[in-house]
Parts: C-alpha cells; structure tokens; sequence
C-alpha cells in the first residue's frame, strides 16, 4: 500500500462566503480599514473631504438666482444672511446664459431666433440615432443626409435652395460612380465621380440652386461666420471636426499601413507634420497668417478654416489611435480574409476595420472629448466661444468680478457633453463584446 | 495516432483523376537573404490527399501558403486550376476564392457568429443571394456537426468546434481544392480526433487535399502520398506505405524515428 493512498468519498456541498468579506461590511473593512495605516489615512482624507464640502456645498446651495447685478447680490448676502460671508451669485447665469449657449448671433429670447440652433441640434440628435443606434430603422440614414444641408441651413441662414443644390450634386456624383462602376475598376470610377462633383459644384450649382428657389423658396436672415458664438460655435466645430475626422482618420491609418511606398509615406508625413504642432499655432496660422499669402480676393471664412483645421488635427491623431487597433489584430484575421478571397476593401471593411475599431473605442473617444474642449482654443483669433463670451460678461459693469459662477456653469455643461460621449463609449464597448455573453 | 485506427475509411469515392491540379515547377523564395524554399516541384493531381511532414523550420508550412499567395515565391512557377500566380490581382483572388484554407490558430473572425464566418465570402466574393448562403452555411454546418452552434460567437466554442468551423466555413466557398496548415496542433488531444474525423470525411468524398501535418495516423489512413521536407527542399515522396515502413533518405529515417520512437 502507497503512502499517498487517498481517495475521496463524499463531494464537499457549496458553502456561503465568511460573513465579514461580503456586503457594506466587508466592502468597507476591505476597501477602507484593512490596516491601522489605510484607517488612518481613511479616516484623515474623510475629514480633508468633508472640510471642502462644508464650505462648497452652502455656497452652491445658499447661493442667489435673483438679482441684477454683483453689487446687488452682495446686498442680499447682507441682508440674508448674518455671517456676513458671501455665497454663489447665479444671478449672472440666470442673466447671461442665452448668451453663453446661443452666443451673440441669433438675438435674444424675445425676437425669436433661437428655434434656429434649437431645430439644428434637434436635427443632429435625429442624424445620430441610427449611428448611435444600429438597431433603430435604416430609413433613419435619410435624416442624417438631409442633417448634413439643414444644419448649416439653419446656422448660416441665407436661401435653403443653395444648400439643397449641393446634396443633390452629391446624389448624383454618387449615381455617376455606380454607373461608371460597372464598366472600370473602382478607382477609375471614384476619380470620375470627384470630376464630376467638382466640376458640377463649378458650373451647375448656380442653375440647380436657382431651379430649387423656384419650388422651395425658403430663406433665413443669414448669419456672417464670425458673429457665430457661444456653445452653437463650439458644438458646431465639435461636430464637424468628430464626423469628419474619423472616415480620414482610417484612411491615414490603413495609408500609414499601406504597401504601396508613397501612400505610406504621405500619410506617416501628414500625422507627424500635424501632431507635431500644437493646434493653437494651426488655428492662428490659417486665419491670420493665411490672409497675407493668399491674393486678396480669397476671403477665408474664419469658422470654416477653424473647422478644417480642427479635423485635421483630430484625424492624425485617431489615426494613430487607429493604427494601434490595426497593429493589436493577430495577423491571421488578414491570411483569412484573403484565403477567402475577400479583395483588400471587402477585408478591411468587414473583417479588419470593425475589429481594429473596437479595440481603439476608448482612444477615439477620449480624442472626441478633448477636440470637443479644444474647441475653446478659437478665441485666439477673436471668434467668440463660450469662455469668450464668459470674458465679455466679466467686464460689463454689473458683473464686473463674477469668476466662479460663470465658468461653473460652462464647465458643467462641458461635462454634461463629454460625460455622455464617455458613457456611450462604454455602453458601445459592454455590446461589442463577443467573447462571452 | 492510435485514435483513428477503429474508423473505417471508405475508400470508394477516393480516386485519384489525370487532371491536374496543382502544378509548381522550379519553385524558389527567400525571405529577404534566407532561401526558405529550393527548387520546390510538385505536381498534384484531382483528388489527391497529400500529407506533408518535416521538422520545424523546413517551409512545409511556406509551400502551401504560396499555393494561395499569402506568400510570394520570387522564382518559379505555380500554376492552380489552370491559372498561373503573378502579380494580377485578379487572378489571385480567383485563385484563392477556389482554394480553402485552414489554419493553425483557425483564424474564425471573432466578432462574427458562426453562421456569419461562414456567408461571409459567398456573399461577397462569389454574389451568393443571402438566403442561399445560410442554407448551404448550414449544410456545411450540419456536415461538421455544429449546427446548434450557429448563432455564437467563435470565443465561446471549445478549439475543436472552432476549427470545424473553419472547415465548414472553407467549404461554403465550395472549393475545389482543400489547404490544412497543422489543423491539429493547437488543439488538446481529446479535440483532435473530432477535427481528424471531418478531415477524412471530407477525404471520402474525393476532395483534392494538401495537409501539414504531423498526425501520421491521418497520413496512413487518408493519404495517397506523403511528402517528407527539409531545409525548404522535398527531400523524398511516396505512398504511405513505402514511406513509413521503407523510408530511403536518410533525414526521414531520422525524423521518423524521432516522431514515432515514443
């Protein structure tokens, strides 16, 4: 007989866990108090805590919402309370915030442009859905077309017929390409279908715009670019640069990881120029320096040159996120799609990229929510963003001393934006994963 | 390798035609300085199943990635199903749209369900209408004995069932000539079997097939010929029988020893 002889006769039942290690209890003696050094220093950042929240929270809380201006709210101050300490003056807020969302351009609440922005960003949340949502009905894609002439349409003003005439110039170039697609290779077809547009946008857009004013005469009092201000401004520019920036994003990332020796050189030259310059010196440069060396006859729109610039940095800098997602996929996704005999398109498009994508979900996000803030960099070539406007407030002369309040409340309509961004990245990331349900 | 010996394999349907499939004359490729594969000629006829063996490193693996291009020779010639291999894009992607392929590490894409893997190429290489696809997917599907699985997702199938997969995913392109690069190698002992068994049946129904492998039960029962690589040369070729039982070179009583002598 072997020493190591055992043999078990009965299978052990499964047992509850210790009580101290579940629940509140256990979380706090795990997570808090598990040693005389981490109950120390629980208990001395708990205090540091609450000392903070006992002034900040009746500051916020006490603060006013009605009054005309500082010195009024001080009076209040004195007048209500005793301690003679001083609390939150949202009165400017209350007084201001038109301004600050809607900016300079659109009148007050009273003369009644403000549907304009409103329907435009009601517009957007359409356009949204079935990107956001793939499960909402495909027809939705039409809205997110039509978003891309109404937006503008209703931000700028001027006639509805000129916007309209370009996307049905686009429509067209793209029945163009689907004819000259049957008969030549896709990139004949493609480059076709760009000489068609451009030449279309040259020659028959006035005529096609004027045909559309017949039918649908609309027209808005236009805006000039530069009295476009507030949050409009920078949620505009933050759409732009986020929609447009990720379809160049890809395709600098897949150039970077091209074969083809120019392609692959162009596009690693076009992201290290660009990450290599801090955007402010962009944005200055195309809308000051620009002026000088181009004839005087090219009059570059401020907020359209701000918005190129913006994608372009963004789309460099996805790009790389992009290559990261590319370089992470074993490389026997690509033998396979090949072995099928997929062609480099179909296997990017169907097996590569949408991989490649969710691996990079956070980094493209986390690029999202810095351009969105970046946005407020166009205040050094006078266009007026939120935090431009916030200056403006501060030195009128009812306001003149008010810090706090008003950046608060730009902050946390930030935050609002870029929390949400944050958590659909989440919600996005939990529904693509595939490797258990 | 004992574990196939009970199967009895029907030999009917087995034969080898005077068509040729597979044709490399002088095939020759280097990876940079490296000369990975010398002189390789090789001809394979309609309905062969061709073991290949060897130590590591000696470009078994290489040869047959060059049949579908995934690697290019720089000297030689390949010519599949009458088609000759240059750099035509064309031709390559109707090369390989009639030459399946599975892999080592099975390669399923892994944010696609099974059924999906499989329709993938059918709808978009060959223009198969959807519905069509699924019912051949399924069939295939059926065929590899995982028909309840259609609707997960390739992690959440044991390695075995995933290289089913890739087979039956393989076959939906309905291929003429079949490709396996160590189908077994990565997989447990008790998963082999199952891969083995969808490989002899697929043998059975006269499937031209070239394997890598080092299951030299499978080679035994299946093959018609073995080949015996190294140092990216074919060292010696003959019918399972011959090969095992009377190896002549050298290098192969060598090998052989070494993979049978435990």
């Amino acid at each position: 007989m072997s020493n190591y002889e055992f043999v078990r006769t009965d299978m052990l039942p499964q047992q509850e866990p210790p009580s101290d290690t579940v629940g509140v209890i256990g979380w706090l003696r795990a997570n808090l108090f598990s040693s005389f050094y981490n109950t120390a220093l629980s208990i001395t950042v708990l205090f540091l805590l609450g000392s903070v929240l006992m002034n900040a929270v009746p500051w916020v809380f006490l603060g006013i919402w009605n009054a005309d201006s500082l010195s009024h709210c001080r009076e209040i101050f004195a007048s209500q309370y005793s301690d003679g300490r001083e609390y939150a003056c949202w009165a400017v807020v209350r007084d201001r915030w038109d301004q600050i969302i809607f900016g300079y351009s659109f009148g007050n609440l009273e003369e009644g442009l403000f549907w304009r922005p409103v329907f435009a960003l009601l517009f957007v949340f359409v356009a949204i859905t079935p990107i956001l949502f793939p499960s909402t009905p495909r027809t939705l894609y039409l809205a997110t077309f039509a978003t891309l002439f109404i937006y503008p349409w209703l931000i700028w003003g001027g006639s509805l017929s000129s916007y309209l005439s370009i996307a049905v110039l686009i429509v067209a170039a793209g029945y163009v390409y689907q004819i000259l697609s049957k008969y030549m290779i896709s990139l004949f077809s493609i480059g076709l279908m760009l000489v068609f547009l451009i030449l279309g946008l040259w020659l028959l857009n006035a005529p096609i715009s004027a045909l559309i004013h017949l039918i649908l005469p609309f027209e808005l009092q236009s805006i000039p670019s530069r009295e476009i201000s507030g949050f409009v401004l920078s949620i505009t520019i933050g759409i732009v640069a986020i929609v447009a920036s990720l379809p160049l994003a890809i395709l600098l990332a897949l150039g970077r990881q091209s074969d083809l020796f120019i392609v692959k050189k162009l596009s690693t030259l076009f992201i290290e120029l660009i990450r290599g310059v801090p955007l402010i010196t962009l944005i200055f440069v195309a809308t000051v320096l620009l002026k000088y060396f181009l004839p005087k006859s090219v009059n570059l729109d401020p907020v359209l040159s701000v918005m190129i610039l913006v994608t372009l940095f963004t789309a460099a800098y996805i790009a790389e996120v992009i290559r990261g997602g590319l370089a992470a996929l074993p490389s026997g996704q690509k033998e396979a799609a090949d072995s099928l005999g997929l062609n480099y398109w179909q296997a990017q498009r169907l097996i590569i990229l949408p991989q490649a994508l969710k691996i990079s979900i956070p980094g493209i996000v986390s690029n999202f929510i810095s351009v969105l803030k970046d946005t407020t960099l166009v205040s050094i070539v006078a266009l007026n963003d939120p935090l431009g406007i916030a200056t403006a407030v501060r030195s009128h002369t009812d306001w003149n001393g008010i810090v706090w309040e008003l950046y608060a409340f730009i902050a946390l309509i930030f935050w609002l934006m870029c929390f949400s961004m944050s958590r659909y990245s989440m919600y996005l990331e939990r529904k693509l994963r595939t490797d258990h349900h | 390798m004992s574990q196939n010996q009970e199967r009895k394999v029907d030999r009917s349907k087995m034969q080898v035609g005077d068509e040729v499939a597979i044709q490399l004359t002088n095939m020759n490729k280097w990876y940079g300085e490296f000369h990975v594969l010398r002189d390789i000629n090789l001809t394979v006829n309609k309905g062969e199943r061709i073991v290949i063996a060897g130590p590591s490193g000696s470009g078994k693996s290489t040869m047959i990635r060059c049949i579908n291009r995934l690697e290019e020779h720089q000297k030689g010639q390949i010519v599949v199903d009458g088609i000759e291999l240059t750099n035509d894009l064309k031709n390559i992607d109707k090369v390989r749209s009639e030459v399946g392929m599975c892999f080592q590490h099975f390669n399923l894409f892994p944010h696609l369900t099974i059924l999906e893997n499989c329709i993938l190429a059918p709808t978009w290489v060959r223009k198969t209408p959807r519905k069509e696809a699924i019912d051949t997917a399924m069939h295939f599907l059926e065929k590899v004995k995982i028909p309840d699985q259609a609707h997960k997702y390739p992690g959440q199938l044991s390695g075995g069932q995933q290289q089913r997969v890739a087979i039956a995913r393989s076959l939906c392109m309905k291929p003429r000539i079949m490709l396996f690069d160590e189908p077994t190698s990565a997989l447990d002992p008790e998963m082999i079997k199952e891969v083995l068994d969808t490989m002899i049946e697929l043998a059975e129904e006269g499937m031209t097939m070239i394997c890598v492998t080092h299951e030299m039960g499978f080679a035994r029962q299946v093959a018609n010929r073995v080949i015996f690589m190294a140092d990216g040369q074919i060292v010696e070729q003959n019918e399972p029988e011959e090969f095992f039982n009377n190896p002549k070179s050298e290098r192969t009583q060598q090998f052989l020893s070494q993979i049978l002598g435990h």
